[in-house]
């Protein structure tokens, strides 16, 4: 296993090859924002909140999908950054419907949270309102694709984890749309084994249990740890 | 020459309105109108949610009376699931019903209406409001707002937050009360109990004072109509319809609040966006009913708790039969607010209140839920038709203030006459208009769901019903 040495916001810091750079500012107390991310699952690189400036380097980088090098300088907290990330947000809010007061997991969301911390007051883009479904065929859950912000974190936990691929998205870029099996409604899927997983990743309201109201669900997270650390380990362990 | 007299906006009332007074050639009063000027949309925008979402959704409606919304909407939640929800549920409900019913009046009494009715409505209008109030009578400027503090307070324990809890669900609420809440509540209700009988008994020594306008705000006969105990007493959770006459004889009882659609019917106005809703078999407009404090008071033949009914008794013998001066929803909220005070002691006590099983857990057994519950304004009806998997197809809403629509109307044309005379005005004058609406404490933003369509017309009429002017907005 070899070590890499290099500097994160004028920290000295050491992560092993092939490590991201995302994982090793998380494991040295350096938080960079993220919304795609979830550990235990692979990383895609959707969101493009975690990007992070690399002295020698034109462009910004993903810190999630970009390895450790030897010697890197890496800023992850500069003005620009900043700019980007609360842009990103507003095009997040922008995009769907994302109303906090009436939202099952208002006071808990990934994305408010998000909002809070970069000091978003307001949306400088115009509204798009889109008209978006939801559905609840499901006997036990609910998915609302005005929450939805395509992180894909429901596909690969669903894939990856469950082993059952019951998501997926269709149609392309603004209008993406997060599918169950071939785009049945959730509760006609045969693929899915309704382990609730997919509800319990989303970092919003999008994916939720039937019967909340508002401000009611919280998400819990722990056993995706739990299965990591069994499949990876071998230890059943918490 | 004909003249339109104009007062917009409409002050000291929950939302924004215009009032248009036409008069007649020779200067006197024609007709009146009460405009409401905004749109809400409730009804469309929730359509395609899930019904448990609908309490925190409706209670958005309003930040006055958002308790009202959500336990309306949580019992149209409950009749979709088909439960009965937990004893303890339907206390914590019926309780934070109750306090809200005293925050919101409190609200309307001290310091919306008290400026008028202890200032005088011809006192300066840059004193006659809660600050001039405070300068003149600071003690019941402060009770009136540690009154309402008490009533916020209670909803603030149970639901979370003051405004807009997220606490009541189809099938129950949340959470349980603890005892620490309990005793915090019953500390507070002599001190509450005290400033409303103070309130009152200052309310009837200057009752008299206000002889011209009992006898010309608002003062018709109507039906009004409200929710009674099977027993006949006040009741504001969970009860049967009643609709008495301007003589107090009841025209209909036993009514089932589930079956409102088949005695109630909904019509509307191009001039504004809020509807007229009417006793059915009366038809439109002569079906037109009142509903709030004073409906309630005239329905219910007690109140059922000792203070509240010693002074219902002597509210009633004031005139034997219906109380049909609008003025008097001033004194009706006094005697509410202390029958609410006197309630929430009396579920308070209750040890059944602390009971942990507060939600009853079912699936949807139904596609056609109805909920209604007394709000501080009147009967509240929501009324949703959701598909098998429980998204809402369908929503309606009947909103107190939207059934006093037609009783505001006529009270504003009837005050005008009796005050406006000519085209010179006073500030006392057109206030008197205004105090005419404030009577009801309209709450505007609550009520302007309906789909109408904006005043764009603006028409001058003579005396003869002909069309002397026509005015077209935008």
């Amino acid at each position: 296993m070899s070590v890499r040495t290099l500097e994160i916001d004028g920290k000295a810091v050491t992560g092993v090859a092939g490590q991201s750079i995302f994982s090793v500012a998380w494991d040295n107390g350096i938080h960079i924002p993220r919304l795609c991310h979830v550990g235990g699952v692979s990383d895609v690189g959707a969101c493009r909140l975690c990007m992070v400036e690399v002295e020698g380097q034109r462009k910004l980088v993903a810190a999630c999908m970009t390895p450790v090098e030897e010697g890197m300088v890496i800023r992850t907290n500069t003005e620009q950054l900043l700019a980007h990330r609360r842009l990103i947000v507003e095009l997040l809010f922008a995009e769907r419907n994302h109303i906090c007061a009436v939202c099952v997991v208002n006071g808990a969301c990934e994305l408010q949270d998000l909002a809070a911390s970069l000091g978003i007051d307001h949306v400088r883009l115009r509204y798009r309102f889109p008209t978006l479904s939801v559905d609840t065929s499901h006997e036990r859950f609910g998915l609302d694709h005005n929450r939805c912000v395509l992180c894909s974190r429901c596909i690969r936990v669903c894939d990856e984890v469950e082993g059952a691929h019951t998501w997926d998205f269709s149609g392309r870029g603004v209008n993406s749309l997060l599918i169950s099996d071939l785009g049945e409604a959730w509760g006609e899927s045969e693929s899915c084994t309704s382990c609730g997983k997919c509800v319990q990743v989303c970092p919003t309201g999008a994916l939720f249990a039937k019967g909340k109201m508002v401000s009611e669900m919280r998400k819990d997270r722990r056993f995706l740890k739990y299965i990591v650390t069994a499949r990876e380990k071998h230890e059943w362990v918490r | 020459m004909a003249e339109r007299i104009i007062i917009n906006p409409v002050t000291r009332i929950e939302g924004h309105a215009k009032i248009s007074i036409y008069l007649d050639d020779s200067g006197r009063v024609d007709s009146a109108q009460f405009h409401v000027v905004e749109f809400r949309g409730f009804e469309k925008f929730c359509q395609g949610r899930p019904f448990h979402e609908m309490p925190g959704l409706m209670s958005r409606i309003c930040g006055i009376c958002p308790v009202s919304h959500i336990l309306a909407s949580a019992k149209a939640g409950d009749h979709l699931l088909g439960v009965q929800v937990p004893p303890a549920a339907e206390k914590q409900r019926r309780l934070v019903n109750y306090a809200q019913l005293l925050q919101s009046h409190a609200l309307s009494f001290f310091h919306l209406s008290a400026p008028d009715l202890l200032l005088g409505f011809d006192s300066p209008v840059e004193k006659r409001n809660v600050f001039g109030l405070a300068e003149k009578h600071p003690e019941t400027a402060r009770r009136g707002i540690r009154l309402r503090q008490f009533g916020q307070r209670i909803v603030e324990l149970l639901g979370g937050k003051k405004i807009h809890p997220a606490w009541a669900t189809p099938g129950g609420v949340l959470s349980a009360v603890s005892t620490d809440t309990r005793d915090e509540i019953l500390a507070c209700v002599p001190e509450a109990i005290d400033t409303l009988q103070k309130a009152l008994s200052t309310m009837k020594s200057i009752m008299d004072t206000f002889h011209d306008e009992i006898e010309h705000i608002g003062n018709f006969p109507s039906l009004f109509l409200g929710t009674v105990s099977r027993e006949g007493e006040l009741e504001y959770y969970n009860g049967l319809i009643r609709i008495v006459d301007g003589e107090g004889n009841i025209v209909a009882d036993g009514l089932d609040p589930l079956r409102y659609h088949t005695f109630l019917g909904e019509a509307s106005e191009e001039w504004s966006f809020m509807k007229f809703p009417y006793y059915k078999p009366l038809g439109y407009p002569g079906g037109m009913y009142r509903v709030g404090p004073l409906a309630r008071l005239n329905v219910a033949r007690w109140a059922g708790t000792s203070l509240a009914d010693r002074e219902l008794r002597e509210f009633k013998q004031r005139i034997r039969e219906s109380v049909c001066q609008s003025f008097h929803y001033h004194m009706a909220r006094l005697i509410e607010m202390l029958h609410a005070v006197e309630r929430i002691e009396e579920i308070a006590s209750d040890a059944e209140l602390l009971d942990t099983h507060v939600c009853a857990r079912a699936g949807q057994n139904r596609n056609e839920g109805i909920g209604s519950c007394e709000a501080p304004r009147g009967t509240l009806f929501h009324h949703y038709t959701v598909d098998d998997h429980g998204l809402i197809q369908k929503a309606n809403l009947l909103i107190a203030t939207a059934q006093n629509n037609l009783a505001i109307n006529k009270a504003v044309e009837q005050t005008a006459r009796r005050f406006v005379a000519g085209n010179t005005m006073t500030e006392g004058m057109l206030n008197r208009v205004e105090a005419a609406i404030r009577c009801y404490d309209p709450c505007l933003s609550c009520s302007t769901h309906a789909i109408g369509q904006m005043p764009l017309v603006v028409e001058l009429k003579s005396s003869t019903g002909d069309v002397l002017s026509r005015i077209e907005r935008g």
